[in-house]
């Protein structure tokens, strides 16, 4: 065992308290919602409730409830971070009811889903809550019994005393337990005696999914609500100017339509508040269909804004951006950016690159580019809010309550502490659900309604309302002496509105004379995190210009990778290498391993990649052939290290996911300009993956080394673009440098 | 505005409403019955998927006219506990990421194998085609069809 301290946010602590029927969080109830036969009734429903910690309640009958501190949109955090506590809680799994908690920032800490960082940053405090809480339980015991608490024992929801053959469930200490002063340090245990942990557990609302329960934001409903929509500007470039409603107004249940500012002019935004389209018009009515008739009803008229500024403070860095006037087209966009990588700026400059190039026998130089993206949540950007007087109440799909909470208080100029958010389960968010400028418009029609409302985009104002994956170039040039060897690589990346650089990322570290610069391309279209933001492009062109380097070094590419790695792991160049050289390698043994690689089989071509990033291991091998032009992917085999695995099987189907939708938007995904207008709006047009597509089989191997937890919403997205486009190199003999690759296939 | 009369998961409903609205928005706005859900509006995605007389269809170009005398079915109707082949085999394989696609997944596997019990690979890549997963759950779902298609 580990002794750890206890650490948490005191008043999640502090605040121990028997408190009768468990209402403190619950704004829906759980409890109302059980139906006869679920697992709550089936162990019959508690009286009352002891609330043990701010994760932890448990009733008078053994039931747990552990409270989800983290927003879920797929990753299955909803199961796993419960795992870690009732691990340590030593309770039954089967005895375990799952809570989503509301926005609640005195019981949880970093309350968000992004970087894939919630386990990672949730381990030791999920731990420590369960401990605690068993440590109580344990004290508990030791007072009824009489007993000293270190010869009481825990096992799957009970307290034992072997000795004088005492034992009793969770839930008969529960009311002494929330009374009793917390200690100061707890066990931890050790990782042989996981019990829950590393087991496959099924996603606490798959029942609710499969049978049609409201869960998503879209779902929320209140008694007296309004369903609201808004119209934004058609073009990036443009903003509005006026607007004739008097048509849509007097149409069938429609309550009002009028502008909506979801910030003011002069407002500092901070990292999450970009918005495209800061003046919309909103239409408020009864019913969704009325809504959407009388949006088509109202005349807007939008003028060309000229270039401003925004103030901007990036976690305290402050910063005025430029946004340019102008309704720009794609082939502006691409001069524009080759104009700039001319001009880059150096991040890193290992050994004497100049050199290598003007000694080189042989120099090889590709350009890689990236379109920009629209995320495609398949539920639409929503949200639920009643703004009464200076009292708030949200409910829905968002990635960043915490932050979204300050820019809501500021704009409404209610404080913070009347601000209530409930969060809906996320018709997934991949980072669009991080910039929750649909929250405010929502609130502040509320309360110019004076009414509940909920806010829907149709999927068009979606997927035209900007905060896209950026446009992406990188140029990777690389000097191979008259042995080829490799002597020197160059990398110049830069994107339309952000580039997408990591200097000291792989295979920096690993090449004697080595430069990274980068440049960016100012423009008004927004861009946003988009899953696995920047190595989403990154790897993709790395990985691809790799394996095209391997090829011309006579070299199998999964040999040269670990030969680099092995280079960078026994005599570095530079000092800030971002990656550890062995478990990189792990995951290519293992991929090497489980995929047969070497081993040909006719007809299929193959394709390797890997890629570290947000603290995991990913590497891919593609399998596929092309039959009547179309390409078919038979099977991925991809090995991850992501340290120690919570819930295998749900990590094995998000980093299936991960496959899927990387092969998909590698494929097929884009979005493009004129004059300032995005060139497709709906899924008619945006061609997202669908099943004939898919991979046929994944297989996914974990590494086992004894590390901490750490994600994996995002880690097994970006290498398999390389690994398909190798695979598809392979099949066609031609490398593609431009995603998406769709078109390029002949 | 005009009455219709329907017939939602064997009950009886009368609803006053635009004859052109979609059965989605009867569904969600009117009846709440919200498992049904909306996509893109355009019969793109396949989110708003339900059974009429059997047959799949998209709720969200269907109007509510189209619908009178029709015999419709929505995830909510599908089974009185979950206990449906169809979602037990999702349970099995734990098919849902972000889950909202799901129950246009589910209506149009309901349909597909009523219609052909034992399908190839081929005839579920076409029955799925119109419906859309962001999380890439297609592996599972194709797993879980199989598994429905046995029982
Ligand atoms: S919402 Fe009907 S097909 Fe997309
Ligand atoms: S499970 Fe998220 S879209 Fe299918």
């Amino acid at each position: 065992m580990t002794l750890s301290k206890t650490s948490l946010n005191r008043r999640s602590f502090l605040k121990v308290s028997a408190l009768a029927g468990g209402g403190l969080f619950l704004s829906v109830g759980w409890l109302a919602g059980c139906k006869p036969g679920s697992k709550e009734a089936a162990h019959g429903m508690p009286e009352e409730w002891f609330r043990i910690n701010g994760f932890i309640r448990i009733g008078e009958n053994g039931l747990i409830t552990i409270m989800s501190p983290n927003p879920e949109g797929g990753q299955n955090v909803k199961t796993g971070m419960p795992m870690i506590v009732a691990e340590e809680l030593d309770a039954d799994w089967s005895k375990v009811v799952v809570e989503q908690a509301p926005l609640d920032t005195d019981n949880f800490t970093r309350q968000f889903i992004g970087g894939s960082q919630a386990i990672r940053m949730g381990w030791n405090v999920l731990r420590q809550a369960g401990a605690t809480a068993r440590q109580l339980l344990v004290n508990a015991a030791a007072q009824t019994w009489d007993v000293p608490a270190n010869e009481i024992t825990t096992e799957s929801g009970y307290v034992i005393h072997t000795a004088s053959r005492k034992k009793a469930h969770y839930g008969e200490m529960a009311s002494l337990a929330a009374t009793l002063p917390l200690p100061e340090n707890v066990q931890l245990k050790d990782r042989k005696d996981y019990k829950i942990i590393g087991t496959s557990r099924k996603n606490v609302d798959a029942q609710k999914i499969v049978t049609g329960k409201p869960l998503f934001g879209l779902d929320y409903k209140k008694e007296g609500m309004l369903y609201a929509m808004i119209i934004h500007p058609p073009a990036h470039g443009l903003r509005l100017k006026s607007f004739d409603a008097s048509e849509a107004t007097g149409m069938p249940g429609i309550k009002d339509v009028f502008q909506v500012k979801s910030h003011q002019d002069d407002y500092e935004r901070t990292f999450f508040d970009t918005t495209s389209f800061t003046d919309t018009v909103a239409i408020v009515g009864n019913s969704t269909w009325e809504v959407m008739n009388a949006k088509k009803a109202v005349k807007v008229e939008w003028e060309e804004f000229s270039t401003y500024e925004e103030s901007r403070d990036w976690n305290g860095r402050k910063e005025k951006r430029t946004i340019p006037a102008g309704l720009e087209s794609e082939s502006d966009q691409q001069r524009k950016m080759t104009d700039a990588a001319k001009k880059a700026r150096t991040l890193r400059k290992d050994g004497n690159p100049e050199a290598a190039f003007a000694n080189a026998t042989k120099v090889i130089e590709r350009t890689f580019y990236g379109p920009f993206l629209a995320h495609n949540c398949m539920e639409p950007m929503n949200f639920f809010a009643h703004v009464q007087g200076d009292k708030v109440e949200c409910a829905g799909p968002l990635q960043k309550p915490e932050l979204t909470e300050q820019a809501l208080s500021s704009r409404l100029g209610i404080p913070i502490e009347n601000i209530h958010i409930e969060m809906t389960r996320l018709g997934g968010g991949y980072g669009r659900r991080s910039y929750a400028h649909w929250l405010i418009e929502a609130a502040v029609i509320s309360q110019k309604v004076n009414a509940p409302i909920k806010l829907m985009y149709t999927r068009e104002d979606d997927m035209t309302g900007g905060i896209y994956r950026p446009m992406y170039q990188a140029t990777y040039r690389a000097a191979l002496d008259k042995d080829n060897n490799l002597i020197g690589l160059h990398v110049n990346a830069g994107g339309l509105v952000e580039p997408p650089s990591y200097p000291n990322r792989f295979p920096a570290g690993a090449i004697e004379n080595y430069l990274a610069e980068e440049w960016v391309v100012s423009s008004n279209i927004t861009v946003g995190s988009f899953r696995a933001p920047r190595s989403n492009f990154i790897a993709a062109a790395e990985q691809s210009f790799l394996d095209e380097l391997a090829e011309a070094m006579g070299n199998d590419p999964i040999d040269f990778r670990l030969e680099l790695l092995q280079r960078a792991k026994q005599n570095p160049v530079g000092e800030n290498n971002d990656y550890d050289p062995d478990r990189y390698a792990g995951v290519l043994k293992l991929v090497r391993e489980k995929s047969n690689w070497g081993q040909n089989q006719t007809g299929i071509s193959r394709g390797v990649s890997a890629y570290f990033c947000h603290n995991s291991y990913a590497a891919q091998v593609v399998d596929l052939k092309i039959e009547n032009g179309r390409v078919k992917v038979e099977k991925v085999v991809q090995a991850l290290d992501c340290g120690l695995v919570i819930n295998p099987d749900a990590a094995k189907n998000l980093s299936e996911g991960c496959v899927v939708d990387g092969i998909g938007t590698a494929m097929f995904g884009e979005l493009k300009f004129e004059k300032g207008q995005p060139d497709r709006s709906n899924f008619d047009r945006y061609r997202m993956i669908r099943m004939a597509e898919a991979p046929k089989a994944i297989e996914t191997y974990f590494v086992e080394n004894g590390e901490d937890p750490t994600g994996l919403g995002e880690p097994g997205y970006p290498p398999v673009f390389a690994a398909l486009a190798n695979a598809l190199y392979q099949a066609t003999g031609k490398r593609l440098y431009r995603q998406p690759f769709a078109g390029q296939l002949g | 505005m005009a009455k219709f009369n329907l017939t939602i998961n064997g009950k009886s409903q009368t609803v006053d409403v635009d004859p052109s609205t979609p059965i989605l928005w009867v569904l969600r706005d009117h009846l709440d019955l919200v498992g049904t859900k909306y996509g893109c509006g355009v019969a793109a995605c396949g989110a708003c998927t339900i059974l009429m007389n059997g047959n799949a269809i998209r709720s969200c170009v269907t109007p509510v006219s189209a619908a009178e005398g029709a015999k419709i079915t929505t995830i909510e109707g599908l089974s009185e506990n979950g206990d449906h082949p169809v979602q037990k085999a999702w349970l099995e394989h734990d098919v849902p990421q972000c889950g909202y696609c799901q129950a246009g997944q589910i209506m149009s596997a309901v349909a597909l194998l009523e219609s052909n019990p034992n399908p190839s690979d081929a005839d579920i890549d076409n029955a799925m085609n119109g419906n859309i997963c962001r999380c890439g759950t297609y592996v599972r779902i194709k797993k879980a069809i199989k598994t429905a298609a046995k029982s």
